[in-house]
This record gives structure tokens, sequence and C-alpha cells, in this order.
């Protein structure tokens, strides 16, 4: 049932995407999401397409296992578009009652529905083809000049970690209790909004239970090894960039070259020939 | 009130790289008033398989019938199945939620939409049944002691008055009196109701000396299916497997082998011990 969910998830196998430096992942995550928000023209989307497209096929996850994990957040998705659609300004289309749709409300709608579904395939990505450990070693690694602030890095990108590595237990006893309550005959499914609120008390109840009792377990075995905190503290496996890192950093600025110009020249260059 | 599953195939993460059968070919008919053991190592399907048997897992191809009923038809009542075959899980008492133990065992039966006063009669001698005292109904089940907490939770399931109690070790985590307390209740509630009852386990001492038939399951596939004695008699092949017979079979086992006049193949401490008292002419 919610094994479904995917977002947060580590998929085993082996890639070039697998193998990159966590803090090339990282940074390409944060500059592709940025890229989304910037570029405004259907050039420049096509574009983001083609890159999450490429990656998507390197990294050998397949894509409708991504795609499953977006199931979760249609929901957020739809609300997003039909706000947009109804609640911005400008020329009537259509009109309904006391609801229009404008043009630029059309255009909006459409063009956040593109943004919000790349950006969450985007960072599923990366959180697909990184393990968790890595991520939080990428995040560290990036963070670290924020020490001088007195920023708790590590710390911070410690219960990063913890809360993704979290989803998928939380997920499994969720679905665990679930089942344990459905064999006692709950319905978590028919019923009206009231109901089915209700219905969430035998499955919430248990679930935050095990969570604290979870939470309680891990926070006494990280101390019973002698956890405390980043200081002095080595790493096994310190982060080395490779020459793939290079290569990664490189095609990401192609990408965001690309997409400056898409969104600068193009128009450019299209008016000329029109 | 039988259950038959009919070349059954469940296949977990079948869109992933990481694809596993957890259920391979099982073909198995679980008629009235048995005890059943199904034993196996960790991952061999055991658990699977009873998610089947209530409909929460829905086989990836094969059908399971309930009283010659197909329960993966469209219009079969699921709810009713639910209630007709009583599944407890493992480690149950995590499912434990409301405020006092007798509410918590009150949740099942109140799902069948029964009236109140039935609610609280099933409630009641569900926890009887588990010989819970009365000086707990009415305390938070989670002031309760693990073996305790363990029995409210099979209370919750005996309330709705399953014909089919189906429980998934039900003695892990428990400490020997609590585990010997919890399979003492389940064995008295067989001879007292004459339900039948499916025990999963990966101890063979829990279920030697109760049921009748022992399922072993490994790798997806039913290995052995047959009485108690029949199984053990295995007990080379099961340790191959990573399960092995009850200590007693082994003692009786290397007595015979060391010349006394026993018969190898005792596998409760009960009939070790007439085998033995009989060799030495008592």
């Amino acid at each position: 049932m919610l094994r479904e969910i995917t977002i947060g998830q580590y998929y085993q196998t082996d890639s070039v995407i697998h193998r990159l430096d966590p803090r090339v992942k990282l940074v390409a995550t944060i500059a592709y999401i940025v890229s989304l928000f910037i570029v405004n023209q259907v050039w420049g989307y096509i574009l983001a397409a083609l890159f999450l497209a490429m990656v998507i096929k390197l990294s050998n996850v397949p894509f409708s296992y991504m795609i499953k994990g977006m199931r979760a957040v249609i929901l957020l998705l739809m609300i997003t578009v039909i706000f947009n659609l109804f609640l911005t300004p400008g020329e009537v289309l259509i009109s309904l009652w006391k609801l229009h749709i404008t043009k630029e409300g059309l255009k909006i709608a459409i063009m956040m529905a593109v943004r919000l579904t790349f950006l969450i395939i985007g960072s599923s990505v990366m959180t697909l083809t990184t393990t968790p450990n890595n991520l939080t070693d990428g995040l560290e690694a990036l963070m670290k000049p924020l020490k001088v602030f007195k920023v708790p890095v590590h710390e911070v990108a410690m219960m990063m970690s913890i809360a993704l590595r979290f989803i998928p237990i939380l997920l499994e006893e969720t679905d665990k209790i679930m089942k344990a309550q459905i064999a006692r005959g709950a319905d978590f499914e028919s019923g009206n909004l009231m109901k089915k609120a209700k219905a969430m008390v035998p499955l919430l109840v248990p679930l935050f239970i095990s969570a604290f009792r979870r939470a309680n377990d891990l926070a006494m075995a990280m101390e019973a090894r002698c956890y405390r905190g980043g200081d002095g503290r080595t790493k096994m496996k310190p982060l080395i960039y490779q020459k793939r890192d290079y290569i990664g950093y490189i095609v990401l600025l192609l990408y965001l070259g690309l997409c400056v110009c898409v969104g600068r020249l193009l128009p450019v260059v299209l008016a000329a020939f029109i | 009130m039988s259950l038959i599953l009919d070349h059954v195939n469940y296949i977990y993460g079948s869109d992933t790289n990481l694809a596993v059968k957890a259920l391979d070919d099982i073909c198995l008919q679980i008629p009235d008033g048995q005890f059943i053991g199904i034993i196996g190592h960790t991952g061999s399907g055991k658990s699977t398989l009873v998610q089947h048997l209530n409909g929460l897992l829905k086989p990836s191809s094969g059908a399971i019938y309930f009283n010659g009923q197909d329960i993966g038809d469209e219009d079969f009542n699921k709810k009713e199945l639910r209630s007709k075959v009583g599944l407890v899980f493992q480690y149950p008492e995590h499912q434990l939620f409301e405020i006092t133990v007798f509410q918590d065992v009150c949740f099942g039966p109140k799902n069948l939409g029964l009236s109140q006063k039935e609610i609280e009669l099933r409630a009641y001698s569900a926890l009887k049944q588990v010989g819970l005292e009365d000086e707990y109904f009415y305390q938070s089940p989670f002031e309760l002691s693990g073996g305790q907490k363990r029995r409210v939770a099979i209370a919750g399931v005996l309330a709705m008055q399953p014909e089919i109690l189906i429980l998934d070790e039900p003695t892990a985590g428990l400490d020997p009196k609590g585990r010997d307390e919890i399979l003492g209740q389940i064995a008295k509630l067989k001879e007292e109701t004459g339900m039948t009852i499916v025990l999963v386990s990966h101890s063979m001492e829990d279920v030697a000396e109760f049921v009748d038939r022992i399922i072993v399951m490994n790798k997806g596939k039913v290995m052995y299916d047959d009485v108690p004695k029949a199984v053990f008699s295995h007990y080379k092949e099961l340790e191959e497997i990573g399960l092995a017979a009850p200590q007693v079979t082994y003692i009786v086992k290397e007595m015979q082998q060391a010349g006394f006049p026993v018969e190898g193949n005792a596998t409760t401490i009960a009939e070790a011990k007439a085998e033995i008292l009989k060799a030495f002419g008592k």
C-alpha cells in the first residue's frame, strides 16, 4: 500500500549518477531548481526537461518507479494549479459563476505545474541515487563555511539525514499498523472527511508511539557508541573530487549557460528570423 | 469453514530491480478445527503467506477460496472475511491505541457494527479468554507489561470471534514465562472453542508441543506439510535450511544411537519422558 511512496528513498543500483560526489549532486539539484524559476519561456522548459531526462536515463532508475512517488504530491500540485488558475487577475477567458479563468492565470498555472513537477522529480533523482550517509557528508561539506557564523553544521546535517533515513522506516511501520488495524475491521477509505479523520486515530497513535520509541533507541545507540557531535570526528571515506565530478560540474555549467542563452538570446534570434 | 490456496504466487517490488518472489506456487488446504504450525526461517515467506489468508495481500497470481468463494472476486465481502479470519500480527502490542484496555479490545467488534451490549460482551469474554485479570481492564494499555500487552492485543482480535485465528510469531520478544503463558492460553483456547488455529513461529519447541500439522516454508515454497513426527524425522534437511527439530528429539536420537532401546522420534518432552521410562523398564 504505502510502499509505493518513493520520495526520499534510495534506489540501489549502479550508475554514473550514483557514483557522483554528493556535493556535485547537491549543487546540481539546487542549481536546477533555481534554473526552473529563472526561465520563463517554453524553450527554457524544454531544455530543463531534456536535462532531467538525460540525468534520469543515466541514473538507471526506472522512470515508472520515480513517477510512483509523485502520487503523494498530486494534491499539492492540484491546489497550486487551481489557485493560480482562478485567482490571477487579467484578461478573462472563461467565466464560471463568480470565478474567472484568465489568460494570465492559465499561463501561470501551467508554468507552476511544470515547475513543481520538475522540481519534485529533480530532487527525487538526488535522493534516489544518493545514500543518506553520503547525502549528510555532502551537506556537511557544503555548509562548512557557515561554521564561522557558529551554525551547528554537523548537527544540522545529521538531523537531516536521520529524518531522511526515517521516512522509509516510518512508512513501513505505517503500512504494518494499517494492516493490523484493517485486520481488526478498521476502514481507512470510505466515509466523509470527518469520518476519515477519525479513522486515522488508530493509525496515528501507535505510529507516534513507535516513532518516539525508535528515536529513543537511536539516541541510545548513538550515545552507546560515544557519539558527541562533529568536533574532531574523522571520516572513513572522506569526500574527494574525482574526474567524473569535474565533468559533472562542467555539464551543469553548460546547462546553466544554455538556460541563460535560451532566455536572453533565443527571442532575439527568433525575432530576427521572423 | 475452510481455506484453500490454489497455486498462489506473490512477488514483492515487481517493478524494481529488487523484485523478490515471496511466495512460489503455494497450494494448501486449511480445514476446520485443525491446529497448524507454520515454521520457516526469516524471509521464508511465512508472514507473507498469512497476510494472504485474510485478503490483506493480493496474490500476484493464483486464487484463495474461503468456503468455496474466491476472495479475490470484486464483490467478495472482505470485511466479513477479516472478521472470520482473525490475524494477530507480529508484535501486536504495537497496534494498541485506546485510552483503556477494554476500549481497545472493543475496537474490533465495534467495526463489525454490533450493538453496544454485544460489543462489550465480546470484549469481556475475549479478555477472559486470554486470561487477563479484571483489575487491568480500565488501565491504559501502555502501562501493562510486555506479555500483558500482547494478550490484550490478541484479545482485540479474538473479540471479533473469528473462526480461524492466525498468530504471527506470538511469542517473539517475550521472556520464557510470558512465552509459556501465551502458548498455554492459545492451547486452552483451542481446547475450549475448537477453532482453527494457525501458529507461525520459528521455534520448534513452540509448535511441536501443540499442533496437529506442521507446514515448513523455505524460500517461498512449502517444503514439508505433515504431522509433527513426520516433519521432524527430516531433521537433517531442516538443519540445512537453518531450522532444527526440538531439542528432545536430539536427545532420544542420541540415546538410540548409544544403544538404548528407545524409539528416536519423540518430539515433545512428555513423549520423550515416556520413551525413556519405558526403556528403563518403568
